[in-house]
Protein backbone atom coordinates (compact mmCIF):
# COMPACT_ATOMS: atom_id res chain seq x y z
CA UNK A 1 0.00 0.00 0.00
CA UNK A 2 0.99 3.77 -0.18
CA UNK A 3 1.85 5.67 2.37
CA UNK A 4 0.92 8.41 0.61
CA UNK A 5 -1.77 8.92 -2.29
CA UNK A 6 -3.24 11.99 -3.87
CA UNK A 7 -6.15 11.28 -6.52
CA UNK A 8 -7.06 13.71 -8.99
CA UNK A 9 -6.50 16.47 -5.99
CA UNK A 10 -7.18 20.13 -7.16
CA UNK A 11 -7.46 23.49 -5.63
CA UNK A 12 -8.78 26.85 -6.58
CA UNK A 13 -8.32 29.90 -4.80
CA UNK A 14 -11.82 31.80 -6.53
CA UNK A 15 -10.80 31.65 -10.15
CA UNK A 16 -7.45 30.99 -9.67
CA UNK A 17 -5.85 27.50 -10.40
CA UNK A 18 -3.35 26.91 -7.37
CA UNK A 19 -3.14 22.84 -8.11
CA UNK A 20 -4.61 20.67 -11.03
CA UNK A 21 -5.18 17.02 -11.53
CA UNK A 22 -2.07 15.86 -8.85
CA UNK A 23 -1.94 12.13 -8.61
CA UNK A 24 1.18 11.54 -6.57
CA UNK A 25 1.98 8.03 -5.09
CA UNK A 26 4.71 7.87 -2.45
CA UNK A 27 6.07 4.26 -0.97
CA UNK A 28 7.96 4.04 2.27
CA UNK A 29 11.52 4.42 2.92
CA UNK A 30 12.03 7.18 0.23
CA UNK A 31 13.25 10.51 0.47
CA UNK A 32 11.64 12.62 -2.53
CA UNK A 33 12.43 16.32 -3.76
CA UNK A 34 9.20 18.55 -4.14
CA UNK A 35 10.83 20.31 -6.99
CA UNK A 36 9.14 23.81 -8.31
CA UNK A 37 9.98 27.18 -8.32
CA UNK A 38 8.26 29.95 -6.26
CA UNK A 39 4.59 30.18 -6.70
CA UNK A 40 4.07 26.52 -8.39
CA UNK A 41 2.03 24.90 -5.98
CA UNK A 42 4.49 23.17 -3.43
CA UNK A 43 3.16 24.47 -0.32
CA UNK A 44 -0.49 24.27 -1.61
CA UNK A 45 0.29 20.48 -1.83
CA UNK A 46 1.81 20.14 1.25
CA UNK A 47 -0.93 22.08 3.24
CA UNK A 48 -3.77 19.79 1.55
CA UNK A 49 -2.03 16.54 2.44
CA UNK A 50 -1.57 17.88 6.32
CA UNK A 51 -5.26 19.04 5.90
CA UNK A 52 -4.61 22.84 6.63
CA UNK A 53 -6.55 23.11 3.81
CA UNK A 54 -9.97 21.74 1.76
CA UNK A 55 -9.55 20.57 -1.58
CA UNK A 56 -11.68 21.68 -4.41
CA UNK A 57 -11.58 18.62 -5.93
CA UNK A 58 -9.99 14.97 -5.46
CA UNK A 59 -8.85 13.55 -2.41
CA UNK A 60 -5.97 12.80 -0.28
CA UNK A 61 -4.89 8.85 1.33
CA UNK A 62 -2.16 8.36 3.21
CA UNK A 63 -1.87 4.90 4.25
CA UNK A 64 -5.38 4.38 2.36
CA UNK A 65 -6.83 6.01 4.84
CA UNK A 66 -8.62 9.67 4.54
CA UNK A 67 -6.41 12.12 5.79
CA UNK A 68 -7.32 13.58 9.59
CA UNK A 69 -6.41 12.36 13.31
CA UNK A 70 -4.73 9.39 12.18
CA UNK A 71 -2.60 11.12 9.08
CA UNK A 72 -1.89 13.79 11.25
CA UNK A 73 -0.29 10.91 13.80
CA UNK A 74 2.20 9.53 11.41
CA UNK A 75 2.96 12.57 9.45
CA UNK A 76 5.73 15.49 11.08
CA UNK A 77 5.05 18.66 9.27
CA UNK A 78 7.83 21.31 8.85
CA UNK A 79 5.64 24.49 7.71
CA UNK A 80 7.53 27.10 5.90
CA UNK A 81 7.58 29.59 8.08
CA UNK A 82 7.96 30.18 11.95
CA UNK A 83 5.23 29.26 13.53
CA UNK A 84 6.35 28.74 17.17
CA UNK A 85 5.47 31.29 19.99
CA UNK A 86 7.94 33.80 20.03
CA UNK A 87 7.16 34.45 24.03
CA UNK A 88 8.33 30.49 24.77
CA UNK A 89 11.66 29.40 26.05
CA UNK A 90 12.98 26.07 24.39
CA UNK A 91 11.82 24.07 27.59
CA UNK A 92 7.95 25.01 26.93
CA UNK A 93 8.17 23.97 23.22
CA UNK A 94 9.59 20.61 23.95
CA UNK A 95 6.84 20.06 26.74
CA UNK A 96 4.32 21.01 24.31
CA UNK A 97 5.71 18.23 21.44
CA UNK A 98 6.17 16.00 24.11
CA UNK A 99 2.38 15.95 25.19
CA UNK A 100 1.16 16.64 22.15
CA UNK A 101 2.68 13.70 20.06
CA UNK A 102 2.73 10.40 21.42
CA UNK A 103 5.92 9.84 19.19
CA UNK A 104 8.04 12.68 20.54
CA UNK A 105 11.77 11.35 21.36
CA UNK A 106 11.85 13.89 23.83
CA UNK A 107 16.22 12.20 24.58
CA UNK A 108 16.82 12.71 20.66
CA UNK A 109 15.34 16.76 20.98
CA UNK A 110 17.70 17.27 23.68
CA UNK A 111 20.86 15.75 22.42
CA UNK A 112 20.26 17.50 19.43
CA UNK A 113 19.50 20.88 21.67
CA UNK A 114 22.76 19.96 23.56
CA UNK A 115 24.83 19.50 20.36
CA UNK A 116 23.98 23.03 19.36
CA UNK A 117 24.76 24.28 22.64
CA UNK A 118 20.81 25.71 22.73
CA UNK A 119 19.84 26.66 26.34
CA UNK A 120 16.68 25.06 27.39
CA UNK A 121 15.63 28.60 29.28
CA UNK A 122 15.97 30.60 26.28
CA UNK A 123 13.07 32.71 24.72
CA UNK A 124 12.23 31.92 21.20
CA UNK A 125 12.09 35.11 20.34
CA UNK A 126 15.34 36.26 21.50
CA UNK A 127 16.84 33.56 19.46
CA UNK A 128 18.60 34.33 15.81
CA UNK A 129 16.51 33.57 13.03
CA UNK A 130 18.98 30.50 12.00
CA UNK A 131 19.03 29.13 15.32
CA UNK A 132 15.03 29.11 15.08
CA UNK A 133 14.63 27.38 11.80
CA UNK A 134 17.47 24.47 13.17
CA UNK A 135 15.13 24.33 16.63
CA UNK A 136 11.83 24.06 14.38
CA UNK A 137 13.29 21.21 12.75
CA UNK A 138 14.98 19.40 15.54
CA UNK A 139 11.57 19.24 17.12
CA UNK A 140 10.30 17.64 13.54
CA UNK A 141 13.14 15.39 13.07
CA UNK A 142 12.67 14.25 16.84
CA UNK A 143 9.11 12.49 16.07
CA UNK A 144 9.18 8.70 15.20
CA UNK A 145 7.09 9.34 12.33
CA UNK A 146 6.37 7.31 9.14
CA UNK A 147 5.87 10.28 6.53
CA UNK A 148 8.11 13.32 7.25
CA UNK A 149 7.17 16.68 5.11
CA UNK A 150 9.14 19.82 5.37
CA UNK A 151 8.44 22.55 3.47
CA UNK A 152 11.38 24.84 2.19
CA UNK A 153 14.12 23.59 5.15
CA UNK A 154 16.95 25.10 3.49
CA UNK A 155 15.11 28.38 2.31
CA UNK A 156 16.80 31.67 3.78
CA UNK A 157 19.84 30.24 5.82
CA UNK A 158 23.92 30.51 5.19
CA UNK A 159 25.49 27.19 3.25
CA UNK A 160 26.96 25.99 6.79
CA UNK A 161 23.41 25.59 8.57
CA UNK A 162 22.06 24.18 5.25
CA UNK A 163 24.37 21.81 5.65
CA UNK A 164 23.51 21.18 9.18
CA UNK A 165 19.90 20.86 8.23
CA UNK A 166 20.74 18.35 5.66
CA UNK A 167 22.85 16.51 8.37
CA UNK A 168 19.94 16.43 10.71
CA UNK A 169 17.52 15.07 8.54
CA UNK A 170 19.62 12.40 7.09
CA UNK A 171 20.65 11.10 10.55
CA UNK A 172 17.32 11.34 12.03
CA UNK A 173 14.55 10.48 9.66
CA UNK A 174 13.30 7.01 11.38
CA UNK A 175 14.28 3.83 9.65
CA UNK A 176 11.80 2.82 6.78
CA UNK A 177 10.30 5.99 7.04
CA UNK A 178 9.70 8.70 4.24
CA UNK A 179 10.77 12.13 3.73
CA UNK A 180 9.36 14.70 0.98
CA UNK A 181 11.08 17.95 0.43
CA UNK A 182 10.27 21.05 -1.24
CA UNK A 183 12.83 23.26 -2.57
CA UNK A 184 13.80 24.95 -5.32
CA UNK A 185 17.56 25.00 -4.01
CA UNK A 186 18.06 21.89 -6.21
CA UNK A 187 21.43 21.84 -6.50
CA UNK A 188 22.03 21.86 -2.54
CA UNK A 189 19.84 18.31 -1.77
CA UNK A 190 19.84 16.41 -5.26
CA UNK A 191 22.01 13.94 -3.87
CA UNK A 192 20.34 13.03 -0.64
CA UNK A 193 17.25 12.49 -3.25
CA UNK A 194 15.50 9.23 -3.82
CA UNK A 195 12.80 10.08 -6.29
CA UNK A 196 11.91 13.68 -7.86
CA UNK A 197 8.82 15.25 -8.74
CA UNK A 198 8.65 18.71 -10.61
CA UNK A 199 5.27 20.71 -10.25
CA UNK A 200 4.54 23.69 -12.77
CA UNK A 201 1.75 25.87 -12.66
CA UNK A 202 -0.09 23.69 -10.25
CA UNK A 203 0.55 20.34 -12.35
CA UNK A 204 2.76 18.07 -11.51
CA UNK A 205 5.10 17.34 -14.71
CA UNK A 206 7.77 14.70 -13.92
CA UNK A 207 8.24 11.57 -11.58
CA UNK A 208 11.53 9.91 -11.96
CA UNK A 209 14.54 8.20 -9.74
CA UNK A 210 16.58 10.38 -9.63
CA UNK A 211 19.55 8.41 -10.75
CA UNK A 212 17.76 7.22 -14.12
CA UNK A 213 16.86 10.63 -14.61
CA UNK A 214 20.42 12.01 -14.52
CA UNK A 215 21.17 8.66 -16.77
CA UNK A 216 18.31 9.51 -19.51
CA UNK A 217 19.34 13.03 -19.26
CA UNK A 218 22.51 13.11 -18.75
CA UNK A 219 22.46 15.88 -16.86
CA UNK A 220 22.23 16.87 -13.02
CA UNK A 221 18.69 17.37 -11.86
CA UNK A 222 19.48 21.12 -11.60
CA UNK A 223 20.20 21.40 -15.24
CA UNK A 224 17.28 19.14 -16.17
CA UNK A 225 15.11 21.51 -13.99
CA UNK A 226 16.68 24.55 -15.60
CA UNK A 227 16.14 23.34 -19.01
CA UNK A 228 12.13 22.86 -18.36
CA UNK A 229 11.65 25.70 -17.01
CA UNK A 230 13.43 28.05 -18.79
CA UNK A 231 11.83 31.58 -18.45
CA UNK B 1 37.96 6.34 9.05
CA UNK B 2 36.23 9.09 7.47
CA UNK B 3 38.98 10.63 5.38
CA UNK B 4 39.04 7.35 2.92
CA UNK B 5 36.00 8.46 1.94
CA UNK B 6 35.62 11.59 0.55
CA UNK B 7 34.24 11.77 -2.84
CA UNK B 8 34.16 14.72 -5.13
CA UNK B 9 31.06 13.45 -6.50
CA UNK B 10 29.51 14.66 -10.17
CA UNK B 11 25.56 15.15 -10.29
CA UNK B 12 25.47 14.88 -13.92
CA UNK B 13 25.92 10.78 -13.50
CA UNK B 14 24.36 8.68 -11.67
CA UNK B 15 25.28 8.78 -7.88
CA UNK B 16 25.13 5.36 -7.47
CA UNK B 17 27.49 3.87 -10.09
CA UNK B 18 30.23 6.82 -8.59
CA UNK B 19 30.05 4.88 -5.37
CA UNK B 20 30.89 1.82 -6.99
CA UNK B 21 33.33 2.57 -8.78
CA UNK B 22 34.77 4.71 -6.03
CA UNK B 23 34.70 2.00 -3.63
CA UNK B 24 36.14 -0.41 -6.32
CA UNK B 25 39.45 2.06 -6.49
CA UNK B 26 39.74 2.02 -2.68
CA UNK B 27 39.60 -1.54 -2.75
CA UNK B 28 41.54 -2.72 -5.59
CA UNK B 29 44.56 -0.23 -4.51
CA UNK B 30 44.51 -1.64 -1.12
CA UNK B 31 43.47 1.76 0.61
CA UNK B 32 40.73 -0.44 2.47
CA UNK B 33 42.07 -3.81 2.99
CA UNK B 34 40.91 -7.02 2.91
CA UNK B 35 38.47 -8.26 6.18
CA UNK B 36 38.05 -4.41 6.74
CA UNK B 37 35.30 -3.67 7.91
CA UNK B 38 32.80 -1.32 6.14
CA UNK B 39 30.82 1.97 7.39
CA UNK B 40 27.03 1.18 7.89
CA UNK B 41 24.98 2.61 5.24
CA UNK B 42 23.42 4.92 7.30
CA UNK B 43 27.24 6.33 8.50
CA UNK B 44 28.37 6.30 4.91
CA UNK B 45 24.69 8.40 3.37
CA UNK B 46 25.64 10.83 6.33
CA UNK B 47 29.88 10.65 5.65
CA UNK B 48 29.07 11.54 1.70
CA UNK B 49 25.37 13.46 2.06
CA UNK B 50 23.75 10.83 -0.21
CA UNK B 51 20.70 9.45 0.00
CA UNK B 52 20.88 6.10 2.38
CA UNK B 53 19.22 3.86 -0.59
CA UNK B 54 21.88 4.55 -2.95
CA UNK B 55 24.30 3.77 -0.58
CA UNK B 56 22.33 -0.03 -0.03
CA UNK B 57 22.08 -0.18 -4.14
CA UNK B 58 26.03 0.76 -4.02
CA UNK B 59 27.28 -1.79 -1.69
CA UNK B 60 24.97 -4.82 -3.43
CA UNK B 61 26.03 -4.39 -6.31
CA UNK B 62 29.81 -4.72 -4.89
CA UNK B 63 28.23 -7.62 -2.81
CA UNK B 64 27.59 -9.12 -6.23
CA UNK B 65 30.85 -8.72 -7.88
CA UNK B 66 32.70 -10.33 -4.58
CA UNK B 67 34.34 -7.24 -3.29
CA UNK B 68 32.90 -7.20 -0.66
CA UNK B 69 30.07 -9.21 2.09
CA UNK B 70 27.93 -9.31 4.48
CA UNK B 71 28.65 -10.98 8.33
CA UNK B 72 25.13 -11.43 9.20
CA UNK B 73 24.88 -9.32 12.49
CA UNK B 74 28.46 -7.41 12.16
CA UNK B 75 27.86 -5.31 9.12
CA UNK B 76 29.68 -5.17 5.51
CA UNK B 77 33.64 -6.02 5.23
CA UNK B 78 35.95 -6.42 2.22
CA UNK B 79 36.55 -9.32 0.62
CA UNK B 80 39.01 -11.81 2.56
CA UNK B 81 40.24 -13.76 -0.45
CA UNK B 82 43.36 -11.48 -1.87
CA UNK B 83 43.68 -13.47 -5.23
CA UNK B 84 40.08 -12.16 -5.97
CA UNK B 85 40.74 -8.69 -5.57
CA UNK B 86 43.84 -9.21 -7.58
CA UNK B 87 42.19 -10.65 -10.56
CA UNK B 88 38.99 -7.92 -10.18
CA UNK B 89 41.73 -5.38 -10.38
CA UNK B 90 43.53 -7.03 -13.90
CA UNK B 91 39.85 -6.95 -15.06
CA UNK B 92 39.46 -3.04 -14.05
CA UNK B 93 42.92 -2.53 -15.83
CA UNK B 94 42.02 -4.31 -18.66
CA UNK B 95 38.80 -2.62 -19.38
CA UNK B 96 40.52 1.05 -19.09
CA UNK B 97 42.70 -0.05 -21.73
CA UNK B 98 40.44 -1.46 -23.51
CA UNK B 99 38.40 1.83 -23.74
CA UNK B 100 41.32 4.20 -24.06
CA UNK B 101 42.89 1.80 -27.29
CA UNK B 102 39.40 1.78 -28.39
CA UNK B 103 38.94 5.71 -28.65
CA UNK B 104 42.97 6.28 -29.61
CA UNK B 105 41.85 4.02 -32.84
CA UNK B 106 38.62 6.17 -33.48
CA UNK B 107 41.46 9.01 -33.87
CA UNK B 108 43.10 6.87 -35.97
CA UNK B 109 46.17 6.72 -34.08
CA UNK B 110 48.07 2.91 -34.94
CA UNK B 111 48.84 0.39 -31.97
CA UNK B 112 52.46 1.67 -32.81
CA UNK B 113 51.95 4.86 -32.26
CA UNK B 114 50.02 4.24 -29.21
CA UNK B 115 52.35 2.85 -27.51
CA UNK B 116 55.09 5.40 -28.74
CA UNK B 117 52.75 8.10 -27.30
CA UNK B 118 52.37 6.20 -23.72
CA UNK B 119 56.49 6.02 -22.95
CA UNK B 120 56.47 9.50 -24.16
CA UNK B 121 58.68 8.95 -27.27
CA UNK B 122 58.74 11.53 -30.16
CA UNK B 123 56.90 10.74 -33.37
Amino acid sequence: MELLETRNLGKMYDKFVALKDVNIKIQPNKIVGLLGKNGSGKTTLIKLVNDLLTPSSGEVLVKGEKIGINSKKIISYLPERAYLDKSWKVKDVLKFFWEFYEDFDQDKALKLLNDLQLDEDIQIGKMSKGMQEKLQLILVMSRRADLYILDEPLGGVDPATRDYILDTILSNFKEGSSVIISTHLIADIERVLDEVIFIDKGEIILCEDADKLRKKENASIDEVFRRKFKC
Amino acid sequence: MSEKYKIEFNNDLPIYSQLVAYMEKLIVTNKLLPKEKIPSVRELALLLKINPNTVQKALGELEQKGLIFTKRTNGKFVCEDESKIKKFKQELIYEKIKKFVDEMHKLQVSDEEIIKLVKGEEN
